[in-house]
C-alpha cells in the first residue's frame, strides 16, 4: 500500500513504480523518496500529456479527487452518522455520473473512528497524511470536532462539519454547514416569543457542552429581553436518562403559574423518547405547554412511537417534509441509492449536500483543488439548498440557511408552522455571552482571523490550538 | 351519538349512491367552507373554523379532526380539498371529505398541506370538546368538560351557561362550572375566585396566580387568600406524589436487579450478560407486536411468557458454553461474561438495527389514573410497580415452598453435601440460571414500556442491578426488594433539590459509605452459607 498511497496516481502507474521500487529498501529511503516524487511527477505529466495528445480518455488518466469521509460508523453514534457516510457516497455517484469537477472523477475514502473521540483525530492524521485526501466531510458531536482540530489545522486540510453546534469557534481549515445558536435557538425563543406569547421558559438538556452553552447564550438572550430570573428553569440530565418523572411534574408545576410555559429541550439521543412519553402520560398536551426541540430530527423519530409526541416543536433548518421539488428530487435519489422505501432524510444530511456543493463549486471557481487556493475561492460561493433558498459561505466559514420551526405529525414527519422571512446568517461568536460578544472571524486577506477581538483589535490563539489546549 | 353519526353518514353515503356525485358535490356547501378553511389566512383561520361549526353539518367533526391532526390537504391542480388516510411514505391514500369516497393514492408533490398550528389547535380542542358536551355518555360529556379548562374564550360563555342549566350530571356540572369560573377570573370577576378556591386543578392555580397580580386590589387579595388554602392541600398531594415516583424507579431498579440476586445472589456468578439479557426480553416484545400489528395489549401479554422463555434458553446457552467451565472463578467470569453480553450487543446491532425499534404503548397503559387534580399516577408505571410485586412474589415461592428452591438452597449452601444427598447440581445449576436469566428477559418485557429498545438498553442497568444486589446483601431475595425500593425514593427524594445528575453520585457516595459500614449488605447472610 505505501507505495502506492504516498502519491495517488493513476491505478497502472503505481503497479510499476511499486514493483521498481525494491520491497526491502535499506534506510536511504527517505531521501530517495523526494527524488522519487519528482520523477513521478515527471512522469506524469508526460503520460498525460500522452494521453491528452492521443485523445485517451484523458479523465482516466488524471488523478481522482479524494473525498474522506469521517464518520463514525459502529458505536453509540453510528446511528446519526453511517446515514452521512451514505449520503456523501451518493453525492460522489452523482458528481461522478456528471462527468466529476475539472474532468476528474471522485473518489471517496471512507475510514470508521468508531464513537471513540480519540480516535477522531488518528483518523484525520491517516486521512490527511496517508490517503492525501483533498477534503474531508465528518464529525458529528462537538468533542470529536474538538479532537480533530487540531490536526486539520496542522496538516491544512479541509474539513466540512455538518451538525447544529454551540458556536464559539471559526478555524481556518473547517466550513460550518450545521446551524450556530443564532440559527436555531435564538429564532426558536423568537417564535416562542412573539407568536405564542410564552413568559415562562424551562430550558432542559443533556449535560454536556452543547446544552450547556446553547443554555447560557439563551438565558442570557432571555434576561436581555427583560424575563425575569424566576422565569426560567434550568435542568440537566445524564445521557440516556429514562426516569422522568419528577423533572415533568417540576415542569407541570413550574407551568401552573398563570404564565404561558415553553420548554426549550437541548435533550439529547434518545432520552427524548421516556422524556415525551412521560409528558404525555403525566397529561401534558402540546397545547398547554409545548417542548420545542433542538436535537430531535426524522431520524430519532423513525425509531419512536409518535403518538405522544404530536403538536410538540423542532427547529431546523431543514425538514423532510418541506414543500419544494428540489428537495422531493433529493429524497427520491436517497430513497434509490438507500433501496429503502422508507429512508428517511435529515438537517445534518442537507448540510452536506450544501457542503458538497459548495466545494465543488469552490474548485471549479479555483481551478484547483488546492487547499489554500479552495480556501480563498469558496467564500461567497452560493449554492441552492434543499428549502427553496439558496446558501452562501460567509467569511466566517458559516452558511446563510433559513431556520424552520415544525411541528410532530403521527406520521414521523414535521409539518412547518413558521419560518424566518430572510435567510439568517451563522454568527460563529455569540452575541450574548460575554467575553465572545466584541469577537468576529473574517478569513478574508488582510483580517485572515478566526478570533479578532473589536474591543482590543487582536487576533487571538487559532481553534485548533484552543481546542488542544483544552486537552 | 356514534349510532347517530353513523346513521348520518349512512344517510349521506345513500344519498351520494342515488344523486349523481357530480351535481351533489357541486351543490354541497361543505365544499365551499373547506375551501374557505384552506385558503384562509392566518388570522381568519378561527372565522373559517366557526363558520363550519354553526354550518350544522354532520360531516364538520370529522372535517376538524382530520384539521387538527394535519389530514386536510389541497390537490395542487385543482384546488379540491381532500382528507389524508395514509400520511407515510412517498404517495399519500386520499378519500373526499365530502362523500367520504376513497380516491387512491395520491404522490406527495401533488397536495398541499392545510396548515394548523398549536394556538389554533388548542381553540380546535376546545370546539371539538363543545360538540361533546351533548353526548349521551356522562364520561365523555365530563372528559370534554375537563378539556374546556383553560380554553374557553366569549364565543363558549353563552353555549357552556346553557348547558350549565341543562346538565343532570353533578360531576359535568362542577367541570364546566370550574371551566367558567377560571374564565372569570382571567376576566377579572372577583366572586368566581371563590369557586376556584378548594379546586387543585393547576389550570385554576394558574389563573389565580395570574390575579394574584392583578392590579385590582380586591380581586388580588382574594385571589392571594384562595392560593394559601390550596397550598396547604398541595403540599400533601406533592409528598404523595414523591413517594410514587420512588416506589415507581424502586419497583424498576428491583425487577432489573431481581434476576441478578438469583443469579449473582444465590449461585454467585458474576454475570455481567444480565443486562442484555433484559435487552433480549424487550426485544422479544417488539417482536410479538410485529407478529401481532394493531394488537399492542394481545402483544405485550403474550411478550411475558415469551420473554421469559427467550432469556431463559439465552441463559442455558451462556451457561453450558460458558459458566459452567469457569466456575469457582470469579475473574474469568466476569471478563467471560463481559464478552458475552458485547457479543449480544453486537448481534443484535448486526441482525436488527443498531437503530431503536418502536415498542408501542398499549392504550390501557397510556395516560395516569387520576386521584385528584394535582394527584395522578401515571398507568405505565402503576403496572410495572404491580408487575415488579408480582414477580417478587412469584419467586419468593418458588425458592421456598418448590422442590427447586430446596435444591438450590442446598446446592448454593454445600454442594459436595448436596450431591452426596442425591441431588445433581449440574441441573440445578442450569435451571437456576435460566431461572434468574428468565426473569431478566420480564423485566425486559416491563422495560420497553418506559425507555427505548435498542442495542445499549442493557447497560443502561447492569451497573444499577449490581448497585441493588450488593446493597440489599448478596443471596437476599427481601434485601433486594427493600433495597431497591429505598434507592429508587431516595433518588426521587434528592432529584428536584440536587438534580439528576447529582442525585444519582449522592445515592452512590451513600453506598460506597454503607459497604464501609457494612460489607455484607443491608441483610447479610447469617449461618454457614455466610461463610461457604
Amino acid at each position: 500500500m505505501e507505495c502506492g498511497t504516498a502519491d495517488a496516481v493513476a491505478p497502472v502507474r503505481f503497479m510499476t513504480n511499486c514493483t521498481l521500487k525494491p520491497k526491502t529498501e535499506p534506510k536511504t529511503q527517505l531521501k530517495k523518496r523526494t527524488h522519487n516524487m519528482s520523477l513521478k511527477k515527471h512522469v506524469k505529466l508526460g503520460l498525460s500529456a500522452l494521453a491528452l495528445s492521443i485523445s485517451f480518455n484523458s479523465v482516466a488518466a488524471e488523478d481522482p479527487i479524494k473525498v474522506g469521509i469521517l464518520h463514525s460508523l459502529s458505536g453509540t453514534m453510528a446511528i446519526s452518522e453511517t446515514v452521512l457516510k451514505d449520503t456523501v457516497e451518493m453525492l460522489i455517484e452523482q458528481q461522478n455520473a456528471k462527468g466529476g469537477v475539472l474532468g476528474r472523477q471522485m473518489e471517496a475514502v471512507v475510514v470508521d473512528p468508531a464513537s471513540n473521540w480519540p480516535l477522531f483525530a488518528e483518523k484525520a492524521r491517516e486521512l490527511l497524511a496517508q490517503e492525501k485526501v483533498d477534503v474531508i466531510f465528518g464529525n458529528w458531536t462537538s468533542v470529536s470536532r474538538k479532537s480533530v482540530l487540531p490536526v486539520v489545522e496542522e496538516l491544512n486540510g479541509l474539513l466540512f462539519y455538518p451538525v447544529q453546534y454551540e458556536g464559539e469557534e471559526s478555524s481556518e481549515n473547517v466550513f460550518y454547514t450545521g446551524a450556530a445558536p443564532n440559527q436555531q435557538a435564538i429564532p426558536a425563543v423568537n417564535y416562542l416569543m412573539n407568536e405564542i406569547g410564552v413568559e415562562r421558559w424551562v430550558l432542559a438538556g443533556t449535560d454536556y457542552v452543547y446544552p450547556r452553552t446553547t443554555n447560557k447564550i439563551l438565558e442570557t438572550y432571555l434576561m436581555d429581553m427583560g424575563v425575569a430570573k424566576e422565569d426560567i428553569m434550568i435542568n440537566y440530565t445524564p445521557f440516556g436518562h429514562s426516569d422522568w418523572q419528577n423533572i415533568v411534574s417540576d415542569i407541570k408545576r413550574f407551568g401552573s403559574a398563570g404564565k404561558k410555559t415553553a420548554v426549550v429541550s437541548t435533550i439529547n439521543g434518545d432520552a427524548n423518547v421516556p422524556f415525551y412519553r412521560e409528558l404525555g402520560n403525566q397529561g401534558i398536551a402540546a397545547s398547554d405547554i409545548p417542548v420545542v426541540a433542538f436535537s430531535v430530527g426524522e431520524q430519532e423519530l423513525s425509531g419512536i412511537d409518535t403518538a405522544p409526541l404530536v403538536g410538540h416543536l423542532a427547529a431546523w433548518n431543514y425538514f423532510m417534509s418541506v414543500d419544494n421539488d428540489a428537495n422531493y428530487d433529493f429524497i427520491d435519489q436517497w430513497i434509490e441509492h438507500t433501496g429503502n422505501e422508507q429512508a428517511v432524510t435529515n438537517d445534518p444530511m442537507e448540510a452536506h449536500y450544501i457542503g458538497f456543493n459548495m466545494y465543488v463549486e469552490a474548485v471549479k471557481k479555483a481551478g484547483t483543488t488546492d487547499v489554500d487556493a479552495v480556501k480563498d475561492a469558496i467564500i461567497g460561493v452560493t449554492v441552492p439548498n434543499l428549502t427553496g433558498g439558496y446558501a452562501a459561505m460567509m467569511p466566517n466559514h458559516h452558511i446563510t440557511k433559513p431556520v424552520l420551526i415544525g411541528e410532530i405529525q403521527d406520521n414521523g414527519q414535521f409539518s412547518v408552522v413558521w419560518e424566518t422571512p430572510s435567510l439568517v446568517a451563522g454568527d460563529a461568536w455569540s452575541d450574548y455571552l460575554p467575553g465572545s460578544r466584541d469577537m468576529i472571524a473574517d478569513w478574508r486577506k488582510p483580517m485572515f482571523c478566526g478570533t479578532f477581538n473589536t474591543a482590543t483589535g487582536t487576533c487571538g490563539a487559532s481553534a485548533g490550538e484552543m481546542a488542544a489546549a483544552d486537552e | 351519538m356514534s349510532i347517530c353519526r353513523s346513521l348520518t353518514l349512512l344517510l349521506i353515503a345513500l344519498v351520494c349512491l342515488l344523486s349523481l356525485p357530480a351535481t351533489a358535490q357541486e351543490n354541497d356547501p361543505g365544499k365551499a367552507l373547506l375551501i374557505n378553511l384552506a385558503e384562509a389566512p392566518a388570522s381568519k383561520v378561527e372565522e373559517a373554523v366557526n363558520a363550519i361549526v354553526s354550518s350544522g353539518d354532520e360531516r364538520a367533526r370529522g372535517w376538524l379532526e382530520a384539521y387538527g391532526n394535519n389530514r386536510l390537504s389541497r390537490v395542487k391542480d385543482t384546488g379540491q380539498v381532500v382528507l389524508v388516510l395514509n400520511n407515510r411514505g412517498r404517495d399519500w391514500e386520499i378519500a373526499d371529505p365530502l362523500t367520504g369516497e376513497n380516491m387512491g393514492e395520491m404522490s406527495r408533490r401533488e397536495l398541499d398541506r392545510v396548515a394548523i398550528n398549536n394556538t389554533i389547535r388548542g381553540q380546535l380542542e376546545g370546539i371539538l370538546a363543545m360538540l361533546d358536551l351533548n353526548a349521551p355518555d356522562p364520561k365523555v360529556r365530563e372528559a370534554s368538560a375537563q378539556d374546556m379548562m383553560g380554553k374557553v374564550d366569549a364565543s363558549l360563555v353563552e353555549p357552556l351557561e346553557a348547558q350549565l342549566v341543562q346538565e343532570d350530571n353533578a360531576g359535568v356540572r362542577d367541570r364546566i362550572a370550574l371551566a367558567l369560573a377560571i374564565y372569570r377570573v382571567g376576566e377579572g370577576n372577583v366572586e368566581a375566585v371563590d369557586v376556584l378556591a378548594g379546586s387543585l386543578h393547576p389550570r385554576a392555580r394558574a389563573a389565580l396566580n395570574e390575579a394574584a397580580r392583578s392590579d385590582n386590589q380586591e380581586l388580588a387579595a382574594s385571589a392571594t387568600r384562595a392560593l394559601e388554602s390550596i397550598e396547604q392541600k398541595l403540599k400533601l398531594n406533592r409528598a404523595a406524589e414523591t413517594l410514587y415516583f420512588g416506589l415507581s424507579l424502586g419497583s424498576v431498579l428491583v425487577l432489573a436487579a431481581i434476576g441478578l440476586a438469583i443469579t449473582f445472589g444465590v449461585m454467585g456468578v458474576i454475570n455481567m450478560a444480565h443486562g442484555e439479557l433484559i435487552m433480549l426480553g424487550a426485544y422479544t416484545t417488539w417482536g410479538m407486536q410485529q407478529l401481532f400489528p394493531g394488537q399492542p395489549g394481545l402483544a405485550l401479554i403474550l411478550s411475558i411468557p415469551a420473554g421469559f422463555m427467550v432469556a431463559a434458553t439465552a441463559g442455558i446457552i451462556i451457561e453450558r458454553s460458558v459458566i459452567q467451565y469457569l466456575k469457582g472463578r470469579p475473574l474469568e467470569t466476569l471478563l467471560a461474561t463481559f464478552g458475552i453480553s458485547l457479543i449480544l450487543q453486537q448481534l443484535v446491532r448486526t441482525v436488527i438495527s443498531p437503530q431503536n425499534r418502536t415498542v408501542v404503548t398499549p392504550e390501557w397503559m397510556s395516560g395516569s389514573l387520576v386521584i385528584n387534580d394535582a394527584l395522578s399516577l401515571t398507568l405505565n408505571r402503576l403496572y410495572v410497580l404491580a408487575f415488579a410485586l408480582i414477580v417478587f412474589a412469584g419467586l419468593m415461592l418458588i425458592m421456598r415452598k418448590t422442590r427447586l428452591g430446596l435444591e438450590v438452597r442446598a446446592v448454593t449452601q454445600n454442594r459436595a453435601m448436596a450431591r452426596s444427598m442425591g441431588i445433581r447440581a449440574t441441573r440445578v445449576d442450569i435451571m437456576t440460571f435460566a431461572l434468574g436469566s428468565g426473569v431478566a428477559g420480564l423485566a425486559g418485557v416491563a422495560l420497553s414500556q418506559l425507555t427505548n429498545v435498542g442495542p445499549n438498553l442493557g447497560q443502561n442497568y447492569i451497573i444499577d442491578s449490581f448497585m441493588v444486589v450488593v446493597f440489599g446483601g448478596v443471596g437476599n431475595l427481601w434485601g433486594t426488594l427493600i433495597a431497591g425500593l429505598s434507592l429508587g425514593t431516595i433518588n426521587q427524594l434528592l432529584e428536584p433539590w440536587a438534580g439528576a445528575v447529582l442525585a444519582k453520585i449522592i445515592v452512590l457516595v451513600f453506598i460506597i459509605l454503607f459497604i464501609q459500614k457494612r460489607p455484607k449488605g443491608l441483610f447479610p447472610q447469617k449461618g454457614r452459607a455466610a461463610e461457604g
